[in-house]
């Protein structure tokens, strides 16, 4: 279950819009899959540990080797805002 | 000539041109003028024309990849509208190997939005429709690939499988899908959905063209901390026989009321072809196979939750304008995901946030682990597990979109390997009331070779004919 | 509480950049000062399919802190992602390590280590006023050069005690940090960036009050200032009877004003889970090996070896140890005069030191070389305490030469009876009246006959000879 407190919680964390009118359906919906999710509370998990990664990786790390780096004007093209050579964004100090 | 092209396998082609009786330009051509003219809604783009350089193996047989995958200069956008118009600035690792393999690139295919669904419906770029079915889905998330090579408008695709959504389009689209042990395929450059099951392999029209496909596909990739390199090389499967070979069947799983009645006719006889071909069937048990599901959509929309926090409206993508920088990401986020997406994002968030991560995320991975050991005890004595692929048949579309819960059950067979990171192939095992049904073989980790091996003889056996479906253009 | 004498609590968080040739996940160069945007790559973009991979010489450095923290090494260590939104964080999370850091536990001098662990820096964020195109708003621009580079976070247990003592600290752990080589260390570039978590209690309780966090500070000084202010402001409030509110605080070294950073208080959720992207990073034996042998002397055994043996006193041992720099320097006036007492090297060091202020000796205008033979001119009795010391303001306003310098003052001491007599005797002759009280055996008077010979000789003279000669002249023994 999910109430309508949680799930603005769990929006602003998510930093996703509901609109009001989406409120109660989205809560329904999400309680509705959490319930049944939650039938996995029957299984006895006592003393099995957690898997995170699947799989053995014998060497995971890179070599501290410097590689190009993208040339600017590529890296800012797809930005929906660009001032001064950077990234434009609204000021998180805004209003 | 038209049809003898369109008859051909990729292999057979490849070897065509590789003879001199095939031309690539002509090849390439053939596939690009039927997927530019694409009705079943397979393609978000098709290339233009043959790249000057395509040596190599694949000798010219161009491919179709899932828009999930990262193309240099090309759209990629994930069957997102946050990515609309996106063009990355590099190209997918497993593309790139294609590519260098001599497989130039024919479109990009849609598929649900950042590969969450198994209908092909949650595209911002509209649904799929299947070749069999023009009123059915054609299954998800790789729809648009399983679509356009069931129709014959690509030789063979690239799609991806977290769940099943390589080898649950490529069963209702009665063609042949693989997803490999994870890891053994680089996932640099895929657009990521839940990292830790997220894999990339063939769908294809036969197993001869999967394993040829495969075999140019796997390889450790140093900008993939979790790619391994395969033991041993991808070989072309010769096999006809399954003498000695144990196939154990979930019976409880397979039995179960969600399953239609044709498809399990269609599995049974798919068995007996097995048997003829001199394997022992057995029944074994998967318990936790039914809290599998749940493990999986904890374990999903918790990795995409975070996966997807990049699409703020900074660097690339929508942004949708805000004098201030909390309602920039809220509205641009709100605009630009579907609802699925955002479904699974703010379960995902939830089952991740404090006070419920032990009751659903690290239980869920603990579930994880008990799937994978019950799978693993099963191949100490059987070969490979078998099961139907899909619980049905090819739905109508529109039939489950207002009930995620069913939609999520599409995916009851194909998700414990997914959690347990084992290679499965999908491959049609009949029809169904003139649907295509897909049987399922799953084996251990990087025992790619003969589950491919097994499948060509079940094909050979089972000489499933899917060449009604490339008329649906 | 009031009418209970309060001691604070202190705890310091230490991001410390480390000095990788690429950054943490990616192959991009650290940035140091590039026109913006210019070191970033697909990984460091976040752009979508992009995944990391770790840095191995980060891990290197990382063990190499740990080694020399006497940390315990995790055989098996493991990223988190650290969930947020805000645009120096390109992928929406930051991987970090939660728990299973790659050192645990600790001490530096006298302070325990919590944990070290490694994690990626955020990009910078720069003001960009009205942006013209959003009618009044405020903007930012993002520059993500910095975004990526490899961080070693240092979390100390709370047992400091004062701004004093932090000060202390942090440049013991700046020293340590240096000599291993694992990063430039220097905190106004940035690459030491310093919080503190302050609160106060009873003395002697073991309770721990209300926390604060002063974030972001980048010089010592402001440290140990904004500490003060901290600790000044909670204190007020409790012997007020208020109450502290758990707040993340900014302190402006120009108004010397505290401020909360976080005005809307949200409930903070990482979310922190393992980074499926990484698998666990497992420490091996060669690895560990290749740490220890890289591990240079720690400035704890340096001033234990200036002790044991060149019998430095342990003053001098420490500030030498605790300051790198210095010890080289001093290392470096040895080496240059291999006659010269150890002690008496280390006090003209500190001579010097005294005279420079935050600058080091190695960048001031006195050369080693130099130093050395202005304390063995002093050692040889060329010139005396007083001379020498003149000697030395010359060589830290103009540099040069201190033999060239004491030629051109006449400061070469005025020494041996030849010299010394007839001035001893003009000086007696002079002061008859205190002549003759000495003669009495009231030796009060005999300073003035020794500032007089001293004025005569402009100083040179050694004051222990001029006194001997006295009493050798009036035949007191
Ligand atoms: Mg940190
Ligand atoms: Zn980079």
């Amino acid at each position: 279950m999910i109430d309508r407190d949680e799930l603005l919680h769990v929006a602003r964390l998510a930093r996703l819009a509901l609109r009001d009118d989406e409120l109660d359906s989205t809560a329904a919906e999400l309680s509705t899959i959490l319930d049944h999710i939650a039938t996995f509370d029957e299984l006895d998990l006592g003393g099995v540990e957690p898997t995170a990664h699947v799989g053995d990786v014998d060497d995971s790390l890179r070599t501290d080797e410097v590689r190009a780096s993208l040339p600017r004007d590529v890296a800012l093209a797809p930005a929906p805002a660009v001032r001064d050579d950077g990234f434009l964004v609204p000021s998180p100090q805004g209003e | 000539m038209s049809e003898e092209l369109q008859a051909l396998s990729a292999a057979d082609a490849a070897a065509a041109i590789a003879k001199g009786d095939l031309g690539r330009g002509e090849l390439f051509e053939h596939y690009r003028a039927r997927a530019a003219s694409d009705e079943l809604n397979a393609f978000t783009w098709v290339a233009e024309s043959m790249p000057d350089s395509v040596d190599g193996p694949l000798g010219g047989v161009p491919i179709a990849v899932k828009d999930l995958f990262c193309t240099e200069g090309i759209p990629s956008q994930a069957g997102s509208k946050i990515l609309a118009g996106y063009c990355p600035p590099y190209t997918a690792t497993a593309v790139a190997n294609l590519e260098a393999a001599g497989a130039p690139i024919l479109g990009k295919t849609n598929q649900d939005e950042f590969a969450m669904g198994s209908s092909n419906e949650n595209s911002a770029y509209g649904p799929v429709q299947n070749p069999w079915d023009r009123s059915r889905v054609p299954g998800g998330s790789s729809g648009g690939s399983a679509a356009a090579v069931a129709a014959g408008l690509a030789p063979w695709a690239l799609g991806t499988d977290t769940g099943g959504s390589i080898r649950q389009p490529a069963a209702l689209c009665g063609i042949v899908g693989l997803k490999p042990t994870y890891g053994a395929v680089s996932r640099y450059g895929m657009i990521a959905f839940a990292s830790s099951l997220d894999s990339a392999g063939p769908l294809t029209r036969n197993v001869t063209d999967a394993a040829l496909f495969y075999r140019h596909l796997v390889g450790r990739d140093s900008a993939d901390a979790t790619s391994v390199s395969f033991p041993e090389p991808i070989a072309l499967p010769t096999s006809e026989r399954l003498d000695g070979i144990t196939l154990a069947v979930p019976a409880a799983l397979v039995d179960g009321d969600g399953i239609e009645a044709g498809v399990r006719d269609s599995f049974e006889a798919a068995l007996e072809s097995a048997r003829g071909l001199g394997a022992t069937v057995v029944s074994c048990e998967i318990p936790s196979a039914p809290y599998a599901l749940s493990a999986y959509y904890v374990i999903a929309p918790a990795e995409a939750s975070s996966n997807l926090a990049r699409f703020d409206g900074v660097r690339y993508g929508l942004r949708v304008d805000a004098t201030n920088l909390d309602a920039m990401y809220t509205e641009t986020r709100h605009d630009g995901f579907g609802d699925e997406v955002k479904r699974r994002i703010l379960i995902g968030t939830y089952a991740l946030s404090s006070g419920y991560y032990d009751a659903y995320y690290g239980r869920a991975q603990r579930v994880r682990t008990v799937v994978a050991s019950e799978l693993s005890a099963i191949f100490q004595t059987a070969d490979f597990i078998v099961t139907p692929t899909s619980p049905t048949v090819a739905f109508g579309l529109g039939e489950r979109t207002a009930d995620p819960l069913a939609m999520y059950l599409s995916d009851l067979f194909t998700i414990p390997m997914s959690l347990a990171g084992t290679p499965a192939i999908s491959i049609p095992s009949g029809l169904s009331d003139g649907l295509p049904v897909g049987l399922q073989i799953c084996g251990p980790a990087f025992s790619e070779n003969r589950i491919l091996g097994a499948a060509h003889a079940l094909e050979r056996a089972i000489g499933f004919d899917g060449s009604s479906a490339w008329s649906a253009l | 509480m009031a009418g209970h004498e309060l001691e604070p609590v202190i705890g310091l968080e230490i991001h410390v950049q480390l000095r990788t040739a690429t950054k943490m996940f990616c192959g991009c160069a650290l940035g140091f000062g590039e026109p913006p945007n210019t070191r970033t790559c697909p990984v460091c973009l976040g752009l979508p399919g992009a995944l990391p991979v770790a840095n191995a010489e980060a891990i290197h450095y990382g063990l190499m802190i740990g080694m020399a923290l006497d940390s315990e090494l995790a055989p098996v260590s493991t990223f988190h992602r650290k969930n947020y939104f805000y645009p120096d964080l390109p992928k929406g999370y930051q991987i970090s390590q939660f728990d299973l850091p790659l050192c645990s536990g600790g001490k530096l001098g006298k302070v325990n280590i919590h944990r070290v662990h490694l994690e990626e820096d955020a990009a910078k964020l720069n003001h960009a006023g009205a942006s013209g195109r959003i009618e009044g708003a405020d903007s930012s621009i993002v520059d993500f050069n910095r975004g990526g580079t490899p961080l070693a976070e240092i979390v100390t247990e709370p047992e400091l005690r004062s701004a004093e003592q932090v000060g202390e600290w942090l440049r013991l752990l700046r020293t340590t940090l240096r000599t291993l080589g694992v990063s430039d260390v220097n905190m106004e570039e940035g690459s030491l960036r310093c919080d503190a978590n302050i609160s106060l209690r009873p003395t002697g309780s073991d309770q721990l009050g209300t926390k604060t966090e002063l974030k972001n500070m980048n010089s010592f000084r402001f440290i140990e200032r904004g500490i003060r202010a901290e600790v000044e402001r909670q204190r007020a409030l409790i012997e007020e009877g208020e109450s502290v509110t758990q707040e993340t605080l900014h302190f402006d070294p120009k108004t010397e004003s505290i401020t909360s950073l976080r005005s809307k208080e949200e409930a903070h959720d990482y979310r922190y889970f393992p980074e499926p992207d990484l698998p666990p990073v497992v420490i091996t034996e060669a690895m560990l090996a290749r740490a220890a042998a890289e591990l240079p002397e720690l400035p704890a055994a340096r001033e234990q070896r200036y002790i044991d043996e060149l019998s430095l006193s342990p003053e001098s041992a420490r500030l030498f140890a605790w300051r790198a720099e210095l010890a080289d320097y001093f290392d470096a006036v040895r080496a240059s005069e291999a006659s010269l007492e150890p002690q008496q090297a280390a006090n003209w060091v500190t001579e010097l030191q005294g005279r420079l202020g935050d600058q080091e000796a190695v960048d001031s205008n006195v050369t080693a070389a130099s130093l050395a033979k202005l304390a063995s001119m002093v050692a040889s009795a060329t010139i005396n305490q007083g001379g020498a010391k003149q000697v030395l303001d010359q060589l830290v306003e103009h540099g040069g030469e201190p033999e060239a310098i004491v030629a051109a003052e006449g400061l070469e001491a005025v020494g041996g009876a030849d010299e010394l007599a007839p001035i001893v005797a003009e000086a007696l002759d002079a002061n008859p009246e205190l002549t003759e009280r000495l003669r009495g055996g009231d030796m009060k008077p005999i300073g003035v006959i020794v500032g007089e010979v001293m004025k005569q000789t402009r100083g040179r003279a050694d004051g222990k000879e001029v006194t001997a000669l006295v009493r050798q002249q009036l035949g007191l023994s």
